[in-house]
């Protein structure tokens, strides 16, 4: 039997499968359903080949005199197994190869790999932080022995050192697979980890004069195998078997890295990168992981407010949205301004751009917020979403070109109303005694800003992680966002408030779900046609084409 | 910056660099042993010095001052004496040998492992450390005193040994 | 300090060594001229480089750093024609504990050193090269640096050799002090500036990702010397009288190096007649044959050998250690290895788990620490016998030590896992009652090994 010329026969464990050509053997294992335990392997990263623990055993077919393989009873090519156990992270299948990942040589090889790695490590895993989602722990259950022969003494290494900013080290749980190693100088392109000394005295270090404070830094804690490299943000504030992971986008650049939230008791406790080769591959920026302790901020806004004289005072939902609608009701078209964010979701975007429909107004755009991008991750646009404010209307193709007649128009009091979502007026340029001269300014937002202060309507609504949504990244593709937390007090979704200020100015419009909101929303943009929240799925859709702004791939 | 490189050193550096047209970072361990034949010893500055000449990161200089055992981070005494402790000179007498040094020497002895400080005279004149292998197993116990090497060297010799070492 | 002087035994072949010791012999260019120096790279130099080549895989020329591959097959990975430059190694980082031979060709004869190593590129069309010295021979890298100028002022080396077009610069690169930087791809690295951490093979094939990841030859100083007599002699004829260094150390009356061909010599010759014998009244325990890391072969051990008869039979021979020959085959069929040549003599007053400290505590301090099992195992195995002979054995030990050691050789990225794990396999395989005997002797400490 012959396969086809791209797929090549490998027997694992008795059994014969067929893989892609230059899959890598440990891979290959995985896709047969045989896990193949490792440490320093990462199929992101270069495969050194020194943690031993994927030791299997690898055969050749036989080949006979003619120098052909010979084949046995079934018509498969029998295996001339090697007697030396083979690492298995760095090498491809090749035709006919045999491999037994459960054979007793294999076994004992874990074993005693197991053995060795926890000699000199602590074991002290009831304090480790690192305990629930540590490999050497999981492993040892699964291929250790419970009884330890060493009886001497373990060798001493540093133990808390502040490697960097946002990165503690403990050198007594480091397995010196070299991960973090590989992905500082392969990845982060800033080779500032090393290891010093030899032998079993070898420890992981940086240079006192260069420590490790890339932006990507909080990665190593991430693809650490075990408690060494941990998070400073985020070590002994929860056992991460509490947390729960919710799935969702980072937001603080427009390249929408895939991330998990980890919350406990609507708190969020970190975010971790989620693995998208369309997207961020397996890593995400520091400043966009840490991005998110706003959120749990205790200035939150939580409460509708209405101005009565100077004082901004508590009110309902329904009487706030009343006063919102009967203020935009006393302007006409022009004399309104709507300015909205990139990093409002599509749908709360989509229903913003009726609003101005609805009230006539050409006054509507975005603020841009641009940076230093880099050549790994990081994005010049630093709002996640300016592809679907243009693409919904909202701005042009130069975001944020309306802004300056909209100040403008603000002083010289032609605008006499704005509704500003997510945004503080300050940054185009307005100061706080020239918004408190508006006769209206609705505002949506999270936290107190020059502009909810001199806001006549205060609308309290969600950050990133208390909603459900979908965002456009700077390469085009459409990706969800999701509810990790409620947001808190009264404050509610930006969509529902959107939609009930809508409603407020024309009766009713039916929309109940944000499903609804999506719906109408691509039955309106061409190149939405036919999506909808649930087929974009985790991994997203490439909607438009890549710009050329576009990170470098990675 | 306290620490001078003078210029013949600096063209000594630059000499030898030229000897890797395919890579600057094969200079690493030339430029340590320049500089650690020049100063004594490796001084942290001389870490960086190293890295920046040689367009690397610091770590990676540091990588290699601590794995070969040759090099030290601190000054040895005057005169710097490595006895090998291997198997051979060992069996002819290698252990008493670096006893008979520390005691001439006036030397207080010390766990000396892989890494630990040297051990060192009062006066600092005299610094020792058991070294692997010398490979000249055939004449143990060997030593060598600086840059200069002894065979089959007995025990009794050891003062006038040192003598030659003022 | 006793300056001895070291003259060839009667029964030795010369031919590496045939100038060491030698009266009147100095180390310049000159007195190697007048001997007949470089005759051989300019017959090298007007042969076909690939012909040498064939010499070499005809002349089964081993290598002499321990592992004993034939050399000519690793030539022979190198394709002619290739894009990528080639380079060429010479491992002069000699540090396998009981070898002493490398040091004397470079201090007395280093022009034959790079004789051999000239033709060599030559061979493998290698334009540029480096002796990787060790360290600790300061002097040894001060003499190669001075012959290497010497062989620059006669034309053996730089553009256009001899007026061949061969164009050729060989640097010395002076480790540091470890021990791993004689494993081939530890060397690389090392000479790259990194971590002499050993590369997983496959892919990092030397001869195919070598040095900068370009094709690259690394042989031992000795093999070397041998290219210029193959290249003299023919490889058909070197293959029949070829010669092998040995150096004894340990319990002999006479420790020396010395010279036979391969073969020429069994362990009871090179011990008694050699070398002397033992000290009075002492009788023979051990031989370590191969440097450290060779399996220690027992005196009181039979040893079944198939030889092949002239007749062409084989024939299997029951024998003494006394009567081994020390040659590749035989001494692997031994169960041990002929490794670097270096023999280390035990006699009956040694102590086996001492001595077995003193070679784990090597090992543990040379373990470059990359690779799981060596890591941990070999200072693991080291703290099991220091304390075994600090009084604090248990009755367990001799099993751990035997579980670790299995658990380290076979599975490293490189030799030295086997390297660190044999000598402890072996010396519990042949003296297991000393170590049940150590491990009972409570409470009776023994300072001597505590460095």
């Amino acid at each position: 039997m012959s396969a086809p010329s791209e797929l090549l026969n490998v027997q694992i464990d008795g059994i014969w499968h067929q893989f892609q050509k230059g899959t890598r053997v440990i891979e290959a294992c995985a896709q047969a359903g045989k896990f193949v335990p490792h440490y320093c392997y990462h199929p992101k990263l270069s495969s050194p080949g020194n943690c031993r623990m994927c030791l299997i055993e690898i055969g050749m077919p036989k080949l006979g005199p003619d120098r052909k393989p010979e084949t046995g009873t079934d018509g498969k090519p029998l295996i001339n197994w090697i007697p030396r156990p083979q690492i298995s992270c760095a090498q491809d299948i090749s035709e006919g190869m045999g491999i037994r990942t459960e054979s007793p040589m294999v076994k004992e090889c874990r074993n005693g790999v197991m053995e060795f790695l926890l000699i000199n490590h602590p074991l002290d895993c009831p304090i480790c932080d690192q305990a629930g989602e540590c490999q050497l722990q999981e492993y040892s259950v699964e291929f250790g022995t419970a009884g330890s022969r060493f009886l001497e003494e373990k060798v001493k290494k540093p133990k808390r050192v502040e490697i960097g900013p946002r990165v503690t080290l403990d050198d007594e749980r480091c397995i010196l697979c070299s991960r973090c190693i590989r992905f500082m100088k392969e990845v982060a392109h800033d080779d500032v980890l090393g290891f010093v000394s030899r032998g079993s005295h070898t420890y992981l270090t940086a240079h006192p004069d260069r420590l490790l404070d890339s932006n990507y830094s909080l990665n190593t804690v991430d693809i650490c195998p075990v408690g060494a490299l941990t998070s400073s943000d985020f070590r002994f504030k929860m056992r991460v078997w509490f947390l729960k992971e919710t799935k969702s986008i980072c937001t603080s650049c427009a390249t929408g890295c895939n991330t998990i939230i980890g919350t406990r008791q609507n708190q969020v406790f970190r975010q971790t990168p989620r693995e998208n080769d369309a997207v961020n591959s397996a890593w995400m920026c520091d400043y966009g992981r840490l991005n998110y302790h706003y959120v749990n901020s205790t200035d939150r806004l939580q409460t509708p407010q209405i101005r009565e004289g100077q004082e901004l005072v508590n009110t309902t939902w329904n009487s706030a949205l009343v006063k919102a609608g009967e203020e935009l009701k006393q302007f006409s078209k022009d004399g309104i301004a709507v300015v909205a964010s990139a990093k409002m979701t599509n749908e709360e975007l989509w229903l913003t751009k009726n609003l101005t429909e609805l009230v006539g107004t050409s006054h509507c755009d975005i603020i841009p917020r641009s940076g230093a991008a880099d050549d790994i991750l990081m994005s010049a646009d630093r709002n996640p979403n300016t592809l679907g404010a243009q693409l919904i209307g909202l701005t042009g193709e130069k975001p944020g070109l309306r802004l300056k007649d909209i100040a403008e128009g603000v002083r010289s009091g032609t605008i006499k109303a704005v509704l500003a979502l997510g945004e503080d007026l300050t940054q185009i340029g307005l100061q706080a005694d020239e918004l408190k001269k508006l006769a209206s300014l609705i505002v949506l937002d999270i936290l107190p800003t020059e502009t909810t202060r001199s806001a006549t309507v205060l609308l309290p609504s969600s950050a990133f992680c208390e909603k459900r949504g979908s965002m456009i990244n700077i390469k085009g593709r459409l990706q969800r966002l999701h509810r990790a937390t409620q947001p808190p007090g009264a404050a509610r979704d930006d969509w529902e408030i959107v939609r009930d200020l809508i409603q407020k100015l024309t009766g009713s419009n039916g929309i109940y779900l944000i499903e609804d909101v999506f719906k109408q929303m691509t039955d309106s943009i061409p190149d939405m046609n036919g999506l909808s929240l649930s087929r974009i799925g985790d991994k997203g859709v490439q909607l438009v084409e890549e710009t050329e702004e576009a990170p470098a791939a990675i | 910056m306290k620490m001078e490189m003078p210029a013949e050193l600096q063209s000594r550096i630059d000499k030898v660099i030229t000897e890797y047209p395919v890579s600057k970072r094969s200079a690493a361990l030339p430029l340590l042993h320049l500089v650690q034949e020049h100063f004594g010893y490796i001084e942290d500055e001389a870490i960086s010095w190293i890295a920046a000449k040689l367009e690397l990161e610091p770590i990676n200089v540091l990588e290699l001052v601590t794995f070969y055992p040759m090099f030290r981070r601190e000054p040895a005494g005057k005169h710097h004496i490595r006895v090998c402790r291997t198997l051979s000179c060992a069996m002819a007498g290698g252990y008493e040998l670096l006893d008979t040094f520390c005691k001439h020497a006036n030397i207080s002895r010390q766990e000396n492992g892989h890494g630990a400080h040297l051990l060192k005279s009062q006066d600092g004149k005299y610094s020792i450390e058991f070294v692997e292998c010398l490979a000249s197993c055939g004449f143990g116990p060997v030593c060598m005193i600086n840059d200069d090497f002894y065979e089959s060297v007995a025990q009794d010799e050891v003062p006038q040994l040192l003598g030659k070492y003022q | 300090m006793a300056s001895t002087t070291r003259t060839a035994h009667p029964r030795e072949k010369r031919v590496i060594f045939k100038n060491i010791d030698r009266p009147g012999w100095t180390n310049d260019i000159g007195c190697y001229l007048q001997d007949g120096g470089y005759e051989d790279l300019k017959k090298a130099i007007a042969m076909n480089p690939q012909d040498i080549v064939t010499e070499v895989k005809t002349s089964a020329l081993r290598g002499r750093g321990g592992a004993g591959f034939l050399c000519g097959v690793k030539w022979g990975f190198i394709k002619p024609g290739g894009s990528k430059p080639v380079y060429l190694i010479c491992n002069a980082d000699e540090s396998e504990p009981g070898t002493f031979k490398d040091r004397y060709i470079i201090h007395q004869d280093p022009h034959q050193l790079l004789e051999g190593m000239i033709i060599s590129c030559f061979a493998v069309n290698a334009r540029l090269a480096y002796i990787y010295i060790r360290g600790e021979f300061p002097e040894g890298a001060k003499i190669l640096e001075r012959a290497l100028a010497e062989a620059r002022e006669h034309g053996f080396l730089g553009k256009n050799i001899l007026g061949s077009g061969f164009d050729l610069e060989i640097y010395v690169f002076r480790g540091a002090g470890a021990y791993i930087c004689g494993e081939e791809t530890g060397l690389i690295e090392s000479m790259e500036g990194k971590r002499p951490y050993p590369r997983i093979k496959p892919p990092y094939f030397p001869a195919v990702l070598g040095l900068y990841l370009c094709p690259t030859i690394v042989n031992n100083v000795e093999t070397l010397c041998n290219v210029k007599y193959i290249v003299r002699m023919g490889g058909a004829e070197y293959a029949k009288v070829g010669t092998r260094v040995l150096c004894v150390s340990g319990d002999v009356q006479r420790p020396c190096y010395c010279e036979f061909e391969v073969g020429g010599i069994t362990m009871g010759e090179l011990i008694y007649d050699i070398c002397g014998g033992l000290k009075p009244g002492r009788t023979l325990k051990a031989v370590i044959p191969g440097g450290s890391s060779a399996k220690v072969m027992s005196a009181k051990d039979r040893y079944k050998i198939k030889t092949k008869q002239p007749d062409g039979t084989i024939r299997e021979n029951e024998m003494g250690l006394e009567d081994v020959p020390i040659d590749f085959e035989t001494l692997a069929a031994a169960g041990s290895m002929a490794g670097s040549g270096g023999v280390i003599v035990m006699d009956d007053t040694r102590d086996m788990v001492w001595a077995l400290n003193n070679i784990n505590e090597f090992y543990a301090h040379e373990s470059c620490g990359q690779c799981t099992p060596c890591r941990e195992g070999s200072l693991w195995m080291k703290k099991i016998t220091a304390r075994m002979l600090h009084g604090g054995g248990v009755p367990e030990d001799s099993d751990t030590l035997k579980r670790v050691a299995d658990n380290i050789a076979g599975r490293t990225i490189c030799a030295f896992g086997e390297a660190c794990a044999w000598p402890t396999q072996s010396f519990l395989d042949k003296f297991p009652e000393e170590f049940v005997a150590t491990a009972k002797r409570m409470g009776n400490g023994n300072g001597s090994t505590n460095h």
